[in-house]
């Protein structure tokens, strides 16, 4: 018998890798501009050894300068959704949990927008606000969810579907108080949207997120043995509560960035953990890097469709994922997989 | 095996059981439960006082709600006693690290709800946890003593079932399994025959004598089987509300009129092969007629 080995890890992650690469380059591919995939293939090679000179300026500003940031950001957002619900699901021992169900990113949305309303020109205020929605909902969910002293998974859903309704109302009243805002814009970032370019620097978004991943990462032995029970997690030598911890806050930082730059992206964070423990087992160690990638190429793909769909209008990619994502779901929960 | 330093608190206990040291000693140990800590103790536990060496079983024998698992619970290290001295090898439970108390004490509990499809195979690693780091990828060894694990308690066959497809009897062993994989110095084990037939229990308490012996292990078991205790058990602890009624070896502490109060049922001990003691429901002459 055999124990999952890092070389298998390895390996999944690099086929899931290639996979997110087709995608990148299909992407890449789709829109007004035409452009041919050899091409796409060679700028981006040039682009990555630094030989920017030799490609067509043309060329360049498209894949560069116009599709590239935005799947970069899509990577950015299914990776971080994706963590984060495969987190909460664990944290809370609920196969549901994901941050559109439990009211986080409403939580995350309500403080991107009053640091719209307070502090319009601090390009970290949005991040911040975001994280701490996040963070102060998660926790109000957490203790409206208890009945009796314990966590109950039936209370603990319905605490995240009011939260969430309670929010959004907030955000709608808002809304109306920002005026001479662009309010068509401000409806398509609520239904998750990757159209805007975030004011801060996507890199450090990148690092942000890589940070609270391997954070997360660095408890997936404990989450395996949390699954199983806290009790007889505690019993074979985990630190439950610093575990919760490191993971309650790593899960709501990755909703806070996911949903400052992106609005409220549903059922990614919910679906992809499900569907990488159907293919490769639920453990952890494995789960959340595979996750992380499976929810980058599920936004990268699901924004290409948007974008193309109904061109030359764009939908927001938040519609699309609804779109796909609640047939599988409803498919997931008739085969008892969820 | 570890050896406890001359200097230690047990060190006169030891010198006094000669080759095969004492493990568990238990003195006057006392818990009580509050709702608060101003108010009065809704339940108090103790004092009980027992001691155990390798390859020994200790039953933990009572009615329901006469403090058992409560016990078992101050035994694990999760409740702190509230006076008198508990030591494993000369140490508290309780002065353990988590990780520690992990390598030296296993626990296996009646109960437990899996969330997501789990193979045996995964749930018996989980033993090693707390042999490795934090992040951590078993290796060759962790493998061999999973494995070992599973042969033990006769469950290699079911390796690649999932955990919620096995029965009551499967599922025995399979958690016991893993408790056998964190190889423990005191294994602790509550009402583990309970949801088995007769035959499965018979099986199980045999196991447990063959592996505490195999092992080293020292093991605790709080049980509802009075007979298969007597059979199977070095020692026994009779609690009833919370007290402790008698302690010591079966035959000892299996009296008609102490058992007969305890469990409030005319009970009457008669000796059986080997010598061991054995509990009959006493023919009650009322009841017979009350039939015809």
């Amino acid at each position: 018998m055999r124990a999952i080995k890092p070389g298998k890890i390895f390996s999944i992650c690099g086929v899931l890798g290639a996979i997110l690469f087709v995608v990148v380059v299909f992407s890449l591919k789709v829109g007004a501009y035409p452009i041919s995939v050899r091409d796409i293939v060679l700028t981006l090679v040039r682009g990555m050894v630094g030989h920017w000179n030799s490609i067509p300026s043309s060329d360049r500003l498209v894949v560069f300068g116009l599709r590239l940031p935005r799947i970069a950001l899509g990577i950015l957002v299914g990776a971080a959704l994706s963590v984060s619900g495969a987190s909460f699901q664990a944290l809370l021992r609920n196969p549901l949990a994901d941050p559109y169900v439990l009211g986080v990113s409403s939580g995350a949305a309500l403080g991107a927008i009053c640091a719209l309303a307070w502090f319009p020109h601090e390009p970290w205020a949005m991040q911040g606000l975001a994280f701490v929605g996040a963070l102060v909902t998660i926790a109000a969910v957490y203790f409206l969810g208890r009945r009796g002293g314990q966590l109950d998974s039936t209370t603990l859903l319905l605490a995240g579907i009011v939260a969430a309704s309670f929010l959004s109302a907030v955000i709608m009243f808002l809304m109306t108080t920002l005026s001479g805002r662009d309010l068509r814009g401000m409806a398509f970032w609520l239904m998750g949207d990757l159209a805007t370019t975030p004011a801060v620097q996507l890199g450090f978004l990148f690092l942000l997120v890589l940070a609270a991943i391997g954070a997360i990462y660095s408890t997936s032995s404990d989450l395996n043995l949390i699954l199983t029970g806290e009790q007889e997690a505690h019993h074979l030598g985990v630190n439950v509560p610093r575990v919760k911890l490191v993971v309650y806050v790593g899960a709501s930082l990755l909703t806070g960035v996911a949903v400052s730059v992106s609005g409220a992206i549903g059922y990614v964070g919910l679906l992809i953990p499900h569907v990488i423990r159907m293919i490769f087992g639920s453990d952890y160690r494995l789960l959340i890097p595979a996750s992380a990638l499976g929810g980058a190429i599920a936004v990268a793909l699901a924004d290409t469709l948007a974008r193309t769909i109904a061109a030359p209008t764009e939908l927001p990619v938040g519609a699309m994922t609804a779109a796909i994502g609640a047939p599988v779901f409803i498919y997931l929960l008739k085969r008892s997989m969820v | 095996m570890q050896q406890v330093a001359g200097n230690s608190p047990s060190a006169s206990t030891l010198d006094s059981w000669g080759e095969n040291p004492v493990r568990l000693v238990v003195e006057q140990v006392s818990y009580a439960y509050s709702a608060s800590a101003a108010a009065a103790p809704k339940f108090t536990l103790g004092p009980v006082s027992f001691a155990a060496r390798q390859r020994e079983i200790v039953g933990i024998l009572g009615p329901n709600a006469s403090g058992k698992s409560t016990l078992l619970q101050i035994l694990s290290g999760q409740l702190k006693p509230l006076s008198g001295r508990i030591e494993l090898d000369g140490w508290p439970p309780g002065s353990f690290s988590l990780r520690d108390r992990a390598q030296r004490i296993a626990i296996v509990h009646q109960e437990s709800h899996l969330l997501f499809p789990l193979t045996v195979w995964e749930y018996v690693l989980q033993g090693r946890y707390p042999h490795g780091r934090r992040l951590r990828f078993e290796n060759d060894a962790d493998i061999l003593m999973a494995e070992n694990a599973l042969e033990q308690t006769g469950a290699t066959a079911l390796a690649e079932r999932s955990m919620d497809q096995l029965s009551g009897g499967e599922r025995q062993r399979v958690v016991l399994a893993r408790a056998l994989a964190q190889q423990p110095q005191l294994l602790l084990l509550d009402e583990p025959t309970r949801h088995l037939d007769i035959g499965g229990k018979v099986e199980l308490m045999r196991r447990l004598r063959n592996l505490t012996e195999q092992n080293r292990y020292t093991s605790v078991i709080v049980t509802h089987e009075l007979n298969l205790a007597a059979e199977f058990f070095n020692w026994v602890v009779l609690l009833q509300g919370g007290k402790c009624i008698a302690a010591g070896r079966p035959e000892e502490v299996y009296r008609a009129e102490l058992l007969a109060q305890t469990f409030g049922t005319p009970l009457e001990v008669e000796t059986g092969a080997g010598g061991r003691p054995r509990v009959v429901l006493r023919r009650a002459r009322e009841d017979d007629s009350l039939v015809k």
